[in-house]
């Protein structure tokens, strides 16, 4: 062991090195997109930024924008999880329909509001079971085994509404409804549970070794399970916070709409959630878990949406505009894409 | 010629275009030629067989030979010639295999053939080939090298990259030596003797390691820390009985097949025996697996880093702490501080080249990564280390650097199973050989007795 390290010995990183670090960086790119998208906006539409309070509460376009990301991004932040298992959770948005219907239901039959909110969390975490059993013990591809509760789950939710006849049924619960329309102080209350899901989600991940779990067991799960780690455990746990994670953005949505309709609730969530992670920095080939990136990456998606809105464009744009600024995110983020641009700069080049 | 991390990969990845050079430029029969992508370079008659098989192995040989320029008829594919093309490209390596089955249906080494044939265009000029015989046998190197040595004859230029000393000798004519990225030094064969390629690539004397077996102490006679009765698995390998004691060095020696991964795989638990018991440190372990042997002190460097070994997108830092911090469970992490500490205590101990700890290890080089991996599980304080290949893909400087640090372990307590494919390498580590055949333990030999001829004689079942 006598022989010396070829490495240079380390030296203090010169300004050039730091400014490439943070180039380097994978917020960097979904954070520059908000940036521009909200730019863009504040040009287009004076008073964009301006936030006023009424009622008692915020409002504003950037606080709509917030309050509008916030069940996606919850979404997505368990989604990120999954995909840093090399996974994929297409069930979210039936999941988030069985908690809209086992919500109704319960109301329905009189439970306290209080259990009611409990048995929506744990629908959601039954479903993650269900996809955990398919996924990490029965070895079924990720894709394929979330499908099939991402089919039937919608009508589970249907049949779960006939139990009592209820047809869209329509609700009142002060405890839910102040979760998702309410507010505290000033402050919406679901800014405030997004942000306490998020909080809880990046102590579980950066602040105990699960996340290294994770993310071990996304890059190979051979070598993880070489190297110590209870792939089979950690795969599963991964669609259980999935599964919480769609429950909690479930109550949301449904106390919002204050019914439960499983044909359309949370309908295609489960894309703008793969969406914000790949914008933020996630790749599907799983080994890394950006939870900052993927929230930015749902507000990326609801600032377009709620741009596109306040602009005066035709809401028939959205979905087009929609897909121009994700292939730009996307090209921004590839290294190859970056390379090219540089190359093509005058004297840019080392 | 360079040890791992030279930039033997880089600089023929240049040539051929895979990665653009920012500086000089390449010459071919005198002329400039601008090699910007993999298809310049195929089209200015330079073809390359990376270090990886790149090819598809559920393909038919004929598709993956002529994939991505098939010929064509009426815009479509002409699947007759695409065979008769195929043909020719195999019977100008003298391959005779069926070009309609699948290629992962054959073995590596014909693979490797199939990979050289396809860089071989009709009006190539130059063969780049990196690491060709690195997953060889003797007798299949020795049939490249005719093949080689044909296509020399008939004007064609290679570039040979080995960490194999005496394949260079045996095929090459001329030498370039790097180091770090730089060359260092470039000559005929006759020029540079391989005492001095060695010196050339270590930059410095290469310290004297093959002392062999007269330094290995006595074989240590303490109770075992490790015992497996009877283990086996069906149609995987013949049950058989194991014993680790501490500070003992125990050689796994056999052919390609012969169960030699199978059987360090059964005793660390990452194949489940379905006979037999394992015991550690006196413990029945009861339905082992590689997360029960971890927590009772065993770990184990697995053979195919690519796909068993490394994180490739992890830090080099965690993937140095993933094992200790598997054993210690998710809801005690290390420190930031320890991971730190850890990993810059690796990178010296092991002389890892790394610019920093918080490197993808996917960009190292494949010496380092397998330091990575040793790393790994020497941080979870094991006392039992079970390594397979440890110096599979490593240069020779790295070599000597593991079998000294095989020798240091086995000297602080550690118990050792090592299977390697090179017998010298067990000779000069062991205190005993377990000779395998067929997926079933034929033999065990001691200290002394251990030599190569001893073992071969076992091997071939005289």
């Amino acid at each position: 062991m006598n022989r010396p390290a070829p490495s240079p010995p380390p030296t203090k990183p010169a300004l050039s090195d730091r400014l490439r670090a943070v180039a380097r960086h994978r917020m960097v790119w979904p954070a520059l997109a908000l940036a521009l998208i909200l730019i863009v906006d504040g040009f287009v539409s004076p008073g964009f930024f301006a936030i006023r309070i009424v009622e008692g509460r915020l409002f504003g376009s950037l606080i709509d924008i917030l309050y509008r990301a916030m069940p996606t991004a919850v979404v997505a932040l368990g989604m990120a999880v999954v995909i840093g298992t090399k996974g994929i959770d297409l069930s979210v948005g039936s999941i988030i329909a069985i908690c809209g219907a086992v919500i109704a239901w319960r109301i329905h039959a009189g439970d306290p509001h209080f259990v009611i909110l409990l048995l929506a969390l744990g629908a959601g975490l039954l479903c993650g079971m269900w996809n955990g059993l398919l996924v990490a013990v029965l070895e079924i591809q990720p894709i394929i085994a979330t499908l099939i509760l991402m089919v039937s789950g919608r009508g589970i939710g249907l049949m779960i509404n006939l139990i009592y006849g209820g047809t869209n049924p329509s609700f009142t619960s002060p405890l839910l409804q102040g979760l998702s329309v309410g507010h505290i102080g000033l402050v919406p209350t679901r800014l405030i549970v997004g942000a306490g899901i998020f909080l809880a989600l990046w102590l579980l991940v950066r602040r105990t070794a699960f996340g290294l779990f994770l993310e071990a067991v996304g890059g190979s799960p051979r070598a993880a399970r070489l190297a110590g780690v209870n792939a089979r455990l950690i795969q599963y746990s991964a669609y259980l916070v999935s599964g919480l994670c769609a429950a909690a953005a479930g109550v949301i949505l449904t106390a919002d709409t204050h019914t439960s309709d499983p044909v359309s609730e949370g309908l295609y969530i489960e894309l703008d959630a793969i969406l914000a992670v790949v914008i933020g920095g996630g790749s599907l080939a799983g080994g890394r878990i950006y939870l900052g990136g993927t929230i930015l990456g749902a507000l990326v998606i609801q600032a377009l949406t709620t741009s596109i809105l306040t602009s005066g464009l035709p809401p028939e744009y959205n979905l087009v505009v929609k897909a121009v600024v994700v292939i730009v995110v996307l090209l921004l983020q590839s290294a190859n894409a970056r390379a090219a641009v540089v190359s093509v700069l005058p004297g840019r080049r080392k | 010629m360079g040890e791992n991390g030279a930039g033997k990969s880089t600089l023929i990845k240049v040539m051929t275009g895979a990665v653009r050079g920012d500086a000089g430029e390449i010459l071919l029969d005198g002329r400039a030629v601008r090699v910007d992508s993999p298809g310049a370079a195929r089209a200015a008659g330079i073809g390359a067989v990376y270090q990886e098989v790149n090819l598809v192995p559920t393909m038919s040989v004929t598709k993956n030979l002529t994939l991505g320029r098939q010929p064509r008829r009426f815009g479509l594919i002409d699947w007759r010639r695409a065979r008769a093309a195929a043909r020719q490209k195999l019977a100008r390596l003298d391959l005779r295999i069926d070009p309609e089955r699948p290629l992962g249906s054959y073995s590596v080494a014909i693979q490797q053939l199939v990979a050289i044939a396809r860089a071989l265009e009709d009006d190539a000029r130059v063969l780049v080939l990196d690491e060709p015989t690195a997953s060889l046998d003797a007798n299949e190197t020795q049939r490249l090298f005719g093949i080689l040595r044909d296509l020399k004859k008939r004007g064609l230029a290679i570039v040979f990259i080995s960490h194999f000393i005496d394949q260079v000798y045996q095929i090459a004519d001329r030498i370039t030596v790097l180091r770090n990225g730089i060359r260092v030094g470039v000559g005929s064969i006759a020029e540079i003797p391989p005492l001095q390629l060695v010196s050339l690539m270590l930059g410095h004397e290469l310290q004297e390691v093959e002392q062999a077996a007269a330094d290995l102490q006595a074989a240590p006679t303490g109770e075992p820390i490790l015992t497996a009765t009877g283990v086996g698995r069906r149609r995987v390998m013949e049950p058989f009985d194991l014993e680790l004691r501490p500070g003992e060095v125990v050689g796994l020696a056999g052919l390609l097949g012969s169960g030699r991964t199978e059987t360090a795989k059964l005793a660390f638990g990452a194949l489940r025996p379905d006979s037999g018991e394992i015991r550690i440190a006196g413990r029945v372990v009861l339905a082992p697996s590689p997360g029960r042997s971890l927590r009772l002190g065993v770990t184990f460097c697995p053979e195919d880093r690519k796909s068993e070994g490394i994180f490739a997108e992890l830090s080099v830092r965690e993937n140095i702490g993933l094992a200790l911090q598997a054993r210690r469970g998710w809801l005690r992490p290390l420190s930031r501080r320890e991971q730190d500490r850890l990993a810059r205590e690796m990178i010296d101990k092991l002389a890892i080249a790394t610019s920093d700890a918080e490197k993808p290890v996917g960009q190292l080089s494949g010496g380092n990564q397998q330091k990575v991996i040793l790393a790994r599980s020497l941080v979870s304080g094991p006392r039992v280390l079970i390594l397979d290949e440890p110096t599979r893909g490593i240069d020779v400087g790295a070599h000597a650097e593991i079998v000294t640090l095989i020798r240091g372990l086995c000297a602080q307590g550690l118990a050792l199973l090592v299977a390697s494919s090179e017998l010298d390498e067990l000779i000069a580590v062991s205190h005993r050989i377990v000779v395998l055949r067929d997926r079933k333990k034929v033999g065990e030999i001691r200290g002394a007795d251990a030599t190569r001829e001893r073992i071969i004689q076992t091997i071939a079942g005289a």
